[in-house]
């Protein structure tokens, strides 16, 4: 099948590349734009270890072909950090709170923490463990994973972690 | 920090040793998106594999066609038996003493058993011409029940095994069977039930699943034709014996076999053994002339890979009528799928199943396996399971629930009525292992305190009253599990894997300005090792952990190890730590009184140097010792400052811990949810808390998958069921419960630093803490025993026969 | 992993892409959010010649009141349904519905148009469109013209929709206000299809059902519309002997598959007691 142009802003970098329409956006990200970062761990769309932005959503990288992402604006695990070069809250809150073991889930876990964070900055567990119920951890047992979160809210707002009550 | 100013515990806290939560190193680069996966590495001129696969669980193999597949632009090559078999690889031996087919020879034996290799330009190509190969077959019928495979008219799976009585543990009762292992005294055993007053007997089966770490089984393999060497990078968890076993089937020598492990996205022992990718990757490498890499996907992994369990256990106690248990007497059927491949040491077909007597104190005890083949994926050995101690952990622990509940007994009172005491440490057990330390008592105790054990069996009394009464249809149920591990493999006496002893090493440089360099034998996928590892050194020599650069993985420069698996690395490469850094500290000792002007033994090591005895103002640091070890040496002593150590463990080491588990079920559609769940763990010596509680979270969500709802499973002509994430029951952050975590601490005493490993304890003892609750919920309905998994329709089913 | 090649297309307007799937025919498949068909894909068990993207075509998008209505775009996506202040007021089912579909990245991108037009027995929205008495606004080569939910399902994966047409929107009555809502769904964990689930809509008057539809999710080859059961229940008080004879008759007209979720037995049975639930809150909504 013949090559097709596509272009997309990743980490506010322009890439562009030649791809099937076939190309997974997924194999775009890592083999074309060399980000590899955001990994693959399935084939059915289950474990979001492809979790990356897509014009202020997260989506699975692996259920959409590069084509569909023509001119569109993506932020990947190595653009979290801020624009000072110092971490992300979440990639420091999940260093502090233990957050990771093997780190294969993690690019993804981050990259949707931190749209849920965007979208609800103070969430609460349950909210946690539903916003990144897309996202498979075999290692964490997902318990620090919520706390690094609850950690990132609470340093970006400035206050305490929320009250584990609820 | 002024090193005369500074305390003594802040000097401690400077080095971030043993005992504190230090943050990981490995954080920095995984939360960046920096990690070094197998799947990352881009090689100039690679090319990539992928196979053609086995629809059918039994069948003969006639014409392979790949010309259509070949005709795809980019194919290079399409792979069979045939151009193996030249090299003799279509064949490789297993772990266990088996063989086991690296593309289909004649027949396939197992649904998704490898074919063919396509070798080509890109992805797309590669799985574009494996659709294209067509296959020829003649199916056979096909074996799925293990219950079935020694009858008279079963068919016969490995005709390669033909007229071969004996296998590689021994005799075989059939063309069917691999092995039978029996240990114990059967005699008195037998003499103890016919005297018994009362006993248990129950069918306990252990279903199969899979471990699914995140990423797959990967491999990148690239042969240099002008210097004759091989370099392949893979998720190989036991990095040293891949290199060895590539050399003894390539006939490439070892020194120009260059294996590396990078970071490894989760083992839980999915990745220990040699897989047909691996072997036909190198293969296609030297064919080419160019590295291939070969990635598989979900479905391949889950199907394909090593499982785990598939252990149909008939468990028998015997028992006073006061509760006092006199004998234990198991037979095991073990279904090993269609070659034997288990990752175990090679005197072991039934690995470490023999810690069956659990934490009790059993005057005797007899035990069987019966390994059989079935038309089922090869493995095993997996998943946290120390060698099948999940599964011995299952079944004593549900076996002493069913004997509590036969009793009329509380099953906490029943386990402190029969716990090994802690002054018969170290205990000879009635099958033959000898158990380091333990303090099950406290621990048990500390955990029914601390969740308040009364409160709940009153609590579940009042709930079993309101259901009888009809003003609830929720269920309660208390699981308790108390185990007892065994870790650590092992004393090279009676631990080996193909022959080579089960030792492990480190090599520990000091460079001049007082940072070093470590390596080991054994490779983390997750479990901290460059972090923790740099914890015990620098509380042995004193160097702040920082400085320590520790490095796993790559078979050149670590000195051979067995790598990790089996909760082994702090027992065995642990201690090794310690003794190759108690061996740079008598050196650096040494330094220092020449540096001092003293004798050597009038100075005493004190957090990070030696001071004077008596005279604690005269001290020289480490710092100093390592730029002195580099130009003022005393004579007779060599330059540098660096030591190894292969350490032989002269025992296993023995963890254990005491879960408690409450949940409430929904009698009228099955779903259970989890309330509360208690962990406490005793791993003896505490290296880093934080890390040590990441491992108990992880191994307990593993345990609820699996005791919940996981099973890889098979129909009756042997289609793999629920071999993807669609039905794989991997849970979710909204299913996971809420983990509590407390702890113990009962030394080893033969460790070098008294630490024993905790990885795998929490899959060994959790899965039972479920379902003995799932199990003890409807006990009061007249429960025996409710198979796993537990997923609702299962539960259901049983509470409709219950009549609740 | 990988699926088979295909032609991209991504048309710019509603008429262009009618006219290209006509032109390409059986072997061309139109693209929402792709979280049915590109897994499929992947799996090679869809191998589509061509696929007709329609994510740039405006007239798919959006939600807009029309009249006693709610009309909802076929590209609407599950996060825009989620996050629309005005269907949550106004038909508050939908969003209850949306919120227990699969995962928040699939809901990010999959579309309503998706979940009720692929014929899929596992999708949650068709049994809410039978509830709610949706109408689907389909487009082809032959034209525009409406289809009652209703009428829509044939079987698995088989719908009313001919070749090369598509929808383009989804037209739902508005209930009136106090209406009593829910949908309750069994499943094995947060993004699987239901072991069984159900949709209630009804009204109450004086402490009697004045109005009630039920809809059944994954319990036979299409959704189905409890139409006997909900006879049953109108103008009860929902007291226990009628809710149990509305149940034996909504169990009656299932046909679940046995599979990992369960057998067909448990299935069924499963399908009467997410009814049972749905009732009580629905009733307990109602105002």
């Amino acid at each position: 099948m013949a090559k097709t142009h596509v272009t997309m802003t990743i980490n506010g970098k322009p890439m562009e590349g030649l791809v099937e329409p076939r190309t997974l956006l997924v194999h775009f990200i890592r083999d074309i734009a060399g980000l590899t970062g955001t990994h693959i761990g399935c084939e059915t769309s289950h474990c979001g270890a492809c979790t990356v932005d897509l014009n202020g959503q997260s989506v699975k990288s692996c259920t959409m072909f590069a084509v569909q992402a023509e001119g569109a604006e993506l932020l990947t695990i190595e653009g979290i950090a801020n624009s000072d070069g110092t971490l992300h809250a979440l990639q420091q809150g999940f260093r502090e709170m233990h957050g990771l073991q093997c780190g294969f889930c993690t690019p993804g876990m981050i990259v949707r923490a931190y749209r849920l964070l965007q979208e609800n900055p103070n969430p609460t567990e349950a909210e946690i463990r539903m916003g990144i119920s897309g996202n498979l951890c075999r290692c964490t047992g997902y318990q620090n994973i919520v706390s690094s979160i609850q950690h990132a809210a609470a340093s970006t707002n400035g206050g305490a972690m929320r009250e584990a009550a609820e | 920090m002024n090193d005369m100013v500074a305390t003594a515990d802040e000097r401690a806290d400077k080095l971030q040793g043993m005992g504190c939560s230090r943050k990981r190193v490995e954080d920095v680069r995984f939360t960046q998106g920096r990690g070094n996966y197998v799947d990352d590495m881009k090689l100039p001129g690679m090319l990539y594999g992928d196979f053609v696969r086995s629809s059918y669980a039994h069948a003969r193999i006639g014409k392979i066609d790949a010309s259509k597949a070949q005709a795809i632009p980019g194919v290079l090559a399409v792979l069979t038996a045939a151009d193996l078999a030249p090299l003799k690889l279509h064949w490789m031996p297993t772990l266990a003493g088996d063989v086991q087919m690296v593309l289909a020879d004649g027949k396939v034996l197992f649904q998704n058993q490898e074919i063919a290799f396509v070798v080509a330009e890109s992805r797309e190509a590669a799985a574009d011409a494996a659709e294209l190969v067509e296959v020829e077959y003649e199916e056979l019928e096909p074996l799925v029940d293990p219950f079935k495979a020694m009858d008279a008219n079963a068919p016969v799976l490995r005709e390669d095994l033909e007229g071969k009585e004996t296998g590689a543990h021994g005799p075989r009762k059939h063309a069917n069977h691999i092995f039978e292992w029996a240990v114990g005294d059967r005699e008195a055993t037998d003499l103890a039930f016919r005297n018994a007053e009362v006993s248990i007997k129950e069918l306990i089966s252990y279903q199969r699943v899979h471990p699914s770490p995140l990423e797959t089984c990967q491999c990148v393999a690239s042969f240099d034709k002008v210097r004759g060497e091989l370099t392949l990078w893979g998720t190989f968890q036991a990095p040293h014996v891949v290199r060895t076993v590539a050399a003894i089937l390539s006939g490439i020598p070892e020194h120009r076999i260059h294996v590396i492990a990078p970071d490894i996205g989760g083992g839980f022992g999915n990745k220990v053994g040699v897989y047909p990718g691996y072997v036909c990757s190198v293969v296609a490498s030297i064919v080419t002339g160019r590295p291939v890499k070969w990635v598989e996907d979900r479905i391949e992994n889950l199907s394909a890979t090593s499982f785990a369990r598939d252990y149909h256990m008939t468990t028998e106690i015997a028992a006073t009528k006061s509760g006092k248990v006199t004998g234990l007497r198991v037979h095991v059927l073990a279904d090993h799928g269609a070659f034997d491949a288990c990752a175990d040491p090679s005197k072991w077909p039934a690995g470490f199943f023999n810690i069956v007597t659990g934490s009790y104190d059993f005057p005797t005890a007899s035990c069987a396996v019966d390994g059989v083949y079935t038309n089922k994926a090869p493995g095993g050995v997996a998943y946290r399971c120390s060698f099948r101690v999940t599964e011995a952990a299952y079944c004593i622990e549900r076996g002493m629930d069913i004997l509590a509940d036969r009793l009329g007994m509380d099953p906490a009172e029943l386990r402190l009525k029969n716990f090994i005491r802690r002054e018969q440490f170290p205990y000879q057990s009635a099958l033959g292992w000898e158990y380091d330390s333990g303090d099950y008592a406290t621990a048990l105790r500390q955990a029914m305190e601390k969740t308040d054990y009364a409160g709940l069996r009153a609590e579940q009394k009042a709930r079993q009253e309101a259901f009888r009464r009809g003003e609830t249809r929720e269920l309660m149920g208390i699981g308790v599990a108390f185990f007892t591990e065994i870790v650590g493999a092992g004393p090279s006496k009676n631990c080996d894997i193909l022959g080579i002893a089960m030792f492990d090493s480190c090599e520990i440089r000091i460079h001049p300005t007082g940072a070093a360099i470590a390596r080991m034998g054994t490779k983390s996928q997750g479990q901290g090792h460059e972090t923790t590892y740099a914890q015990i050194i620098a509380t042995e020599i004193g160097i702040p952990a920082d400085d320590i650069m520790v490095e796993e993985g790559n078979t050149d420069t670590a000195p051979y190890g067995l790598g990790t698996y089996g909760s082994r690395s702090t027992p065995v490469a642990g201690a090794a730590i310690a003794t190759a850094a108690r061996k740079i500290k008598a050196k650096a000792q040494m330094i220092a009184a020449w540096l001092m002007e003293v004798h050597h033994d009038d100075v005493e090591f004190d957090i990070d140097r030696f001071r004077v005895k008596g005279l604690p103002e005269r001290f020289k640091t480490m710092k100093e010792i390592a730029w002195a070890a580099y130009n003022a040496v005393p004579p007779g002593l060599e330059p540098g400052l660096e030591a190894v150590s292969y350490y032989d463990p002269p025992n296993m080491t023995y963890p254990f811990g005491a879960y408690i588990c409450v949940m409430d079920i929904d009698a009228d559609t099955g779903v259970a949810k989890v309330r509360r769940f208690y962990a406490l763990d005793d791993c003896g010596t505490r290296i880093n808390p934080l890390i040590i509680e990441g491992q108990v979270h992880g191994g307990l969500t593993e345990a609820f998958g699996i005791a919940m709802g996981q099973e890889i499973a098979y129909d009756e002509i042997g289609n793999v069921k629920g071999a993807s994430f669609m039905d794989y029951f991997l849970p979710t952050a909204v299913e996971t419960p809420h983990w509590e975590t407390d702890f113990t601490v009962t030394p080893s005493p033969h460790h070098p630093i008294g630490a024993k490993g905790v990885g795998e304890s929490p899959n060994v003892g959790g899965v039972p803490a479920f379902s003995n609750a799932v199990n003890d919920a409807f006990a009061f309905l007249g429960n025996t025993h409710i198979q796993m998994p537990h997923d609702a329709w299962r539960v259901w089913r049983a509470a409709q026969r219950l009549g609740a | 992993m990988i699926p088979g090649a295909f032609a991209y297309h991504r048309p710019a307007s509603l008429s262009d892409a009618v006219a290209l799937l006509a032109r390409l025919g059986e072997e061309a498949r139109p693209l929402a959010g792709g979280h049915s068909l590109i897994p499929m894909m992947k799996l090679r068990l869809a191998t589509p010649q061509a696929l007709v993207d329609l994510a740039a075509i405006e007239e798919l998008r959006g939600i807009r009141r029309d009249g006693d209505a709610m009309v909802i775009g076929a590209t609407t996506t599950m996060a825009e349904l989620i996050g629309s202040a005005e269907l949550a007021a106004a038909i508050p089912i939908l969003r209850e519905t949306a919120l227990v579909i699969a995962d928040p990245q699939v809901r990010a991108r999959g579309t309503i148009g998706g979940n009720v037009a692929n014929g899929d027995p596992g999708n949650d929205m068709p049994a809410l469109m039978l509830c709610l008495g949706a109408r689907y606004t389909a487009i082809g080569p032959a034209g525009m013209r409406e289809l009652p939910a209703r009428d829509f399902y044939q079987g698995a994966y088989l719908t009313a929709l001919h070749p090369a047409e598509m929808l383009t929107a989804i037209t739902i009555p508005v209930p009136p206000a106090g209406h009593g809502w829910a949908y309750e769904k069994l499943k094995r964990k947060i993004g699987d299809y239901a072991t069984a689930a159900a949709a209630v809509v009804l009204t109450m008057k004086d402490g009697r059902v004045a109005q009630v539809a039920i809809g059944l999710t994954n319990v036979g080859d299409t959704p189905l519309f409890a139409k006997a059961a909900a006879a049953i229940l109108a103008g009860s008080t929902l007291d226990a002997p009628t809710v149990d004879r509305a149940v034996a008759a909504a169990e009656a007209i299932t046909s679940p598959a046995s599979d990992g979720r369960g057998p067909a037995e448990y299935r069924t049975r499963m399908a009467g007691i997410m009814l049972r639930r749905a009732l009580t809150r629905a009733a307990s909504r109602a105002r």
